[in-house]
């Protein structure tokens, strides 16, 4: 599992969205609870204005100007120099009688309260948010009651940053459990998709594994195993079935075949016309030849032949069967060439590939009209290797490529020539136990039919021979 | 003249090909089961041995591993009714020394036999061949009929070989296609025929007596002319 993969899978989006969600509702959450420990603070400090407001007043009342006087500075000189509460007394004039402060603030008043920088001097030197309310007495004085709201700001920004830090935490909480979780899960899926690509390479016993806890993992993995059962049992019924079809009528026919041979040992004089007994014969051989062709096709295709894969030098095999089909070129005056780039190695079965390059070659030569050019390739790529067949012939129309591997499907044009119409299907089966595709291109005139073998994913192909010798398995 | 043992538990089979060979001229024992089938084998002296794969009793392949693992030798050809490539190779693997696919053409199983039990007396390593006035000499590479010289493609060359070192038996198109190409495969056209033919325009051509014959249904046969 590489870091891309992992970053675009789905669990890790998933806990990523599941991240975003909750960072987002832990933050509303500490919203409420600062907004909730700011306000109680406000209130307390407002609430502690009011009394003392409502205590200097009473004071005033009974005892008068004096009384409130001595009471203010009373208070003033017991304040302890870290002491946050603000008095001022002033008379009609706005001349300061009492206080400790200098001047009265100069802000508006909003809903009661003014809020003003109060600039401090002693140990607390600076400018210091306050909050004060103010109280017109019977006589025109005016008393002014607040508190240095400093230790209140800064207990907010406390607050503030207390939560930043939770928040930052829960991200980082929140986005190692998403990937640890996410790993965890793609780990599972991973399994399960490993088992898969092996089956479909050919592993078809493998089975997905499973942990035995019974959660939906273990629950997915039974259900893909039961449905690979069944999936392996229907193939081998198919198998057993063309086994059998093979069995049962491939006997017959060479008994057919054994009498016919009999007959003409038997009958070496002219009762029976030996032209006859040789057709018949021709007959029944073309018979069980297509009758071959089928079940070598069926077999390929319902299970893997893994065993016989070997090392394959692709230009020899070419070389070979090209060789092996020059004088029928040559005999229909036709041209056949053969060019290899590079010294192509695969993985794969050679007598099947020969049986392919040679069909796709065969066709070439039947098709293609006396005098014309067919030139075979080999070329190796960087992922692939190509062994390609162009001819001068006819070419297939567009339309009818994908049929032509059909099996028994015939071009009108080709019902005259020999063959059993299943020439191509069995390329096409030998190309996909290989992995290998086959492709039909207009080559204008004519034909290219190519035969990609795709290399070994994880560059387990084996580095080409160099010398001649050891070049052909 | 072989004296042949035949393991096969079809009977329709077993008569055929038990009939063809003593019309053959051959000694035929015929056993329809593996386990006595390999009794047999054990105890008589045998030219050659034909077992089919699939036998009650004793698989064939099982027969085959059996003698081996026993020091004998003896020629054996199987026969199996999946001419399927796996087949055939577990059926070599095992020990076997051919492995015709059921069905076969009579003369098919005869050459083969006939190439199996003289593969046994004639050479590998003589490098000096003679059939009548051919001569090849497989190390300098070269060919002559009646002391000319004759140029040979490489594969023509190998053909001829092969042709010579069975000379005066019949070989088949498979039996050329499996030892002198090498590959296993049906051809849908007759190729062999078409090399056949131009190996014998060059080895035949302009003398009064044709060495390399065809043989009707089966294939070809190099010999001395009588």
């Amino acid at each position: 599992m590489n870091r891309n993969s992992f970053l675009r899978s789905s669990t890790f989006r998933l806990a990523l969205l599941y991240v975003a969600l909750f960072s987002a509702s832990v933050l509303l959450l500490f919203a409420f609870i600062y907004w909730s420990t700011a306000r109680y603070t406000a209130e307390q400090t407002d609430g502690a204005i009011i009394a003392e407001i409502r205590t200097l007043a009473e004071r005033y009342e009974t005892r008068g100007l004096p009384g409130l006087r001595r009471l203010i500075s009373d208070r003033v000189e017991r304040q302890r120099p870290t002491g946050k509460s603000i008095y001022l007394l002033s008379d009609t004039r706005q001349r300061t009688i009492v206080g400790n402060i200098d001047r009265w603030p100069q802000v508006d008043e909003v809903d009661g309260w003014l809020n003003f920088e109060l600039e401090t001097g002693g140990t607390r030197r600076g400018v210091h948010p306050a909050r004060a309310r103010q109280f017109q007495l019977v006589g025109g004085y005016r008393l002014l009651v607040g508190q240095d709201v400093n230790e209140l700001k800064r207990v907010r920004l406390r607050i503030i940053s207390s939560l930043g830090w939770g928040l930052l935490l829960t991200l980082a909480l929140g986005l190692l459990g998403g990937m640890v979780m996410s790993r965890r899960m793609l780990h599972r899926l991973e399994s399960i998709n490993d088992t898969s690509q092996k089956i479909m390479d050919g592993d078809l016993g493998r089975r997905v594994p499973s942990r035995g806890s019974g959660d939906e993992f273990d629950q997915l993995a039974d259900n893909l195993n039961r449905m690979l059962d069944q999936t392996e049992s229907l193939m081998e019924g198919i198998r057993r079935v063309s086994d059998n079809i093979a069995h049962d009528l491939k006997t017959p026919l060479s008994r057919l075949r054994q009498r016919l041979e009999a007959l003409s040992r038997h009958y070496s004089d002219d009762s029976i016309p030996k032209a006859d007994l040789e057709a018949a014969l021709q007959e029944t051989d073309h018979l069980l030849d297509t009758f071959n062709a089928l079940l070598k096709i069926a077999r390929i295709e319902s299970g893997p032949l893994r065993s016989d894969m070997q090392t394959v030098n692709l230009s020899t095999l070419a070389a070979d069967v090209v060789e092996l089909y020059e004088p029928l070129a040559e005999d229909k005056r036709q041209r056949l060439t053969f060019q290899s780039r590079s010294d192509p190695t695969v993985s794969g079965d050679r007598d099947m590939l020969f049986q392919a390059f040679a069909n796709l070659i065969d066709n070439a030569i039947k098709y293609t009209p006396v005098g014309g050019i067919i030139s075979v390739h080999c070329t190796s790529h960087d992922i692939s290797t190509e062994f390609a067949v162009t001819d001068s012939g006819p070419g297939i129309p567009a339309e009818k490529r994908e049929k032509v591997f059909q099996r028994f499907y015939r071009l009108d044009e080709s019902r005259s020539t020999t063959g059993n119409g299943l020439g191509l299907s069995l390329v096409q089966a030998v190309a996909s136990l290989h992995g290998a595709t086959v492709s039909l291109t207009d080559a204008e005139p004519g034909l290219t039919v190519r035969f990609i073998l795709p290399h070994p994913k994880d560059g387990a192909l084996p580095k080409p021979v160099q010398s001649g010798p050891n070049a052909s398995p | 003249m072989m004296r042949i043992l035949l393991v096969e538990d079809d009977r329709d089979t077993a008569r055929h090909v038990g009939n063809g060979l003593m019309e053959a001229g051959h000694i035929v024992d015929h056993a329809d089961n593996g386990d006595v089938g390999l009794a047999l084998a054990q105890t008589e002296p045998y030219d050659v041995l034909i077992i089919d794969r699939m036998l009650p009793g004793c698989d064939g392949t099982a027969i085959v591993e059996r003698l081996r693992q026993s020091e004998n030798f003896t020629p054996i050809l199987i026969l199996s009714a999946l001419g399927d490539v796996a087949d055939r190779v577990s059926g070599l693997r095992a020990g076997g020394d051919d492995y015709l696919p059921k069905p076969f053409a009579f003369e098919e199983l005869l050459a083969r036999l006939d190439a199996l039990v003289r593969r046994g007396d004639r050479s590998h390593t003589e490098t000096q061949l003679q059939v009548a006035d051919l001569e090849m000499d497989v190390l300098a590479r070269q060919v002559k009929r009646a002391g000319k010289i004759i140029a040979l493609q490489p594969r023509e060359f190998r053909l001829l070989e092969y042709l010579i070192r069975h000379s005066g038996q019949v070989v088949t198109r498979t039996m050329l296609l499996e030892n002198v190409w090498d590959y296993h495969f049906d051809p849908q056209t007759n190729v062999i025929d078409v090399h056949i033919s131009r190996l014998r325009s060059k080895i035949d051509r302009g003398f009064s007596h044709t060495l390399l014959n065809t043989v009707r249904g089966s294939g070809y046969i190099l010999r001395e002319p009588e």
